[in-house]
């Protein structure tokens, strides 16, 4: 309690700024449904612009959780997020819809991707929902994303038609398409085996590294965890290393 | 074709299940199909006996009611009724003639009324038309031809001779179509007619009608007024009745309750002289719409359980979507535009195969009777029916698509993705 008071304090002063893209200050959750449960309890944490940051605990712990709410899917809690030096807290869901379109991008354990859709038309859509550029250059940016992990070969193909390392690899270009600030990553290689695994973390991590892209990621995942920048490490709620 | 990412997600989840969308496009067409049918068939049909009813009857018909309320009597008049009872038994009318008495006057303050199209005279009786042995009942029509032609168009309906034979042939007679064919007669033919007076005249046959309605065309026959005054023995101002068109025939009703306080006789109007027929196209129109509307809802039942159904599939693109940054209108959107060019297209493909459903009946011969005069099942095409079925469609598709809709762009994404 006293470290995470002595935090805030140091938070609130002069930085922000800098290179701090992510900041949850006190952030309280509880779930009343069956029974009442307190799940976070007075969350605080930064992250810095590049890093890797794998979440970890035991199911129940409350990882899933935080990592819903500082992606701003889930608004219900008590607290303050900053992302990027903007308050995100109390923003209307047309406001965070946007901001998560332009800032955040999602890779789920399970790809999600649309599967009416070809691999190419998955990765453009959310770009062409932020309607930054021409679909013409929306084409070629998803066709040069797509190529980057090595699928520029299925671009055309139905994406319920590939594997399942295919279709994470194409979920991982989607979240790359509008240029994140940070990626959100809920356990990406729960799904795959060994060698997929090994391909994704690759990936993610020459993201942060040659493209300084923030990676906050929830795994299971020993290895994955221990190979990434910063491990959090919660326990009934709280952030127990850091 | 370029279309905003909402809607390209609406197409391709349309085309990716086509089936689907055929299905759920075949429920509006067949709906909106069988809506127009209904509508076209039975506004035709209506149409039709509505224009026999008008042309076999005028809009308004001055008569001399003759009165058979006999509650009082004139022994009532010097008689103390407080003390006596006058008991009159069986009373019946006397010396009583049904004509209308100040015809000519009448006739020439009506033609001064800018509300009436046409004043014609008319004077009706109960005839026999021997046949040999054989005497059929009908009525006799005495009219000026020219101005009768007027109020019922009779000179469309001739189906053999003119009406003008009329004027020129002396004592000649225009016959119902199937009256002559029952009589055996055609033109040229001599028929004799008998009054229940007694009297009787020949009359030479100078074209024969046809209405289209049975009792008119069995019974009825037109010969100059004159000839009637003749044969019933009465002078050259008799007449029965004084029939008229209006320029507007919805206002019978009150221009008749008028005449009947102006010229203390009974006026009649087309709608109360054929109440029952009136009713029967009131009800047609009220069942029309009433299954027309059933078939519509059904539809939109079919697209609600489709749109149902397909977002319950798509619980997760949907989640998805929402994570990426579209907004719970974006999603509602999407599925509104999907199920809106469901009914857009079964809107479409309906009103075709309505039209065509009702060429077809337009074309079907209907069974041969004696009573009617039609050989094919009537049928209208009117553009309003066809608006009509479009917006009513979309409406309803709207309204099934945007319930679905509104529950999807509802969905709590977190709560899908967790799992």
């Amino acid at each position: 309690m006293i470290f995470g008071q002595k935090k805030l304090e140091k938070e609130l002063a002069p930085t922000g700024t800098t290179d701090v893209v992510l900041e949850s200050i006190k952030l309280n959750k509880s779930f009343y449904e069956p029974d009442e449960f307190h799940v976070l309890k007075d969350v605080s944490f930064q992250v810095k612009r590049s890093e890797f940051v794998s979440i970890v605990g035991k199911s129940g712990c409350g990882k899933s959780t935080l990592l819903y709410l500082i992606s701003t899917l889930d608004t219900a809690y008590t607290g303050e997020i900053h992302i990027n030096n903007r308050k995100v807290t109390g923003l209307t869901q047309n406001q965070l819809a946007r901001f998560r379109n332009e800032h955040i991008g999602f890779v789920f354990q399970f790809h999600f991707l649309l599967p009416e859709f070809t691999a190419l038309q998955n990765v453009m859509i959310p770009a062409e929902k932020l309607g930054k550029y021409s679909k013409s250059e929306i084409e070629d940016r998803a066709y040069e994303k797509l190529k980057w992990l090595g699928m520029d070969e299925f671009a055309g193909k139905l994406s319920s038609k590939l594997s399942g390392g295919q279709q994470q690899r194409v979920a991982i270009a989607r979240a790359l398409i509008n240029d994140p600030t940070i990626i959100m990553g809920d356990e990406p290689t729960g799904n795959l085996d060994s060698t997929n695994t090994n391909i994704v973390f690759d990936m993610l991590k020459d993201l942060s590294e040659s493209k300084g892209q923030t990676i906050i990621s929830v795994t299971h995942d020993e290895d994955f965890a221990q190979k990434s920048d910063r491990v959090i490490e919660m326990k009934d709620g709280e952030i127990i290393k850091q | 074709m370029k279309l905003p990412v909402n809607y390209e997600i609406a197409k391709t989840h349309l085309l990716a299940k086509k089936r689907t969308t055929f299905t759920a496009m075949l429920g509006v067409t067949f709906g909106i199909g069988m809506y127009v049918l209904m509508i076209s068939f039975m506004s035709g049909f209506n149409e039709f006996l509505e224009d026999s009813l008008l042309s076999a009857t005028p809009d308004i018909s001055i008569y001399n009611d003759i009165k058979t309320d006999y509650s009082h009597s004139i022994l009532d008049e010097i008689s103390d009724t407080g003390k006596v009872w006058n008991m009159v038994h069986h009373p019946k009318p006397k010396d009583i003639t049904p004509n209308v008495h100040n015809s000519q006057k009448i006739i020439e303050d009506l033609k001064r009324d800018p509300r009436i199209r046409a004043v014609s005279p008319l004077l009706s009786t109960q005839v026999f038309y021997n046949n040999g042995p054989v005497q059929i009942n009908g009525t006799l029509q005495g009219v000026n031809i020219l101005d009768e032609s007027k109020l019922s168009g009779l000179g469309d309906k001739m189906k053999t001779g003119k009406i003008e034979n009329l004027l020129t042939v002396d004592n000649g007679i225009l016959l119902g179509h199937s009256l002559a064919t029952k009589l055996n007669v055609q033109m040229g033919d001599l028929v004799t007619l008998a009054t229940p007076n007694g009297t009787s005249m020949r009359f030479r046959v100078v074209g024969t009608f046809q209405f289209g309605l049975g009792s008119l065309d069995l019974v009825r026959s037109y010969v100059s007024l004159s000839n009637v005054q003749q044969l019933l023995g009465k002078d050259n101002q008799y007449v029965t009745n004084i029939n008229m068109k209006l320029n507007d025939n919805t206002q019978a009703t009150a221009v008749a309750k008028e005449f009947a306080a102006r010229y203390g006789y009974k006026a009649d109007d087309w709608q109360n002289a054929n109440a029952s027929a009136m009713v029967s196209i009131t009800i047609r129109n009220v069942m029309t719409f009433v299954v027309s509307f059933t078939l519509l809802v059904v539809a939109g039942f079919g697209i609600y359980n489709i749109m149902s159904m397909t977002i319950q599939n798509k619980l997760k693109d949907i989640a998805i979507l929402k994570a990426q940054g579209f907004s719970g209108s974006d999603v509602r959107t999407i599925f509104l535009a999907e199920s809106v060019t469901i009914g857009m297209m079964g809107a479409i493909t309906g009103l075709a195969l309505g039209f065509l459903m009702s060429y077809g009946v337009l074309n079907l011969p209907f069974p041969k009777n004696d009573n009617i005069s039609i050989t094919h099942y009537p049928v209208t095409f009117h553009w309003y029916h066809y608006m009509f079925g479009v917006v009513f469609g979309m409406l309803t598709t709207f309204i099934a698509g945007l319930m679905p809709s509104v529950r999807a762009s509802k969905i709590d994404p977190v709560a899908i993705l967790r799992g």
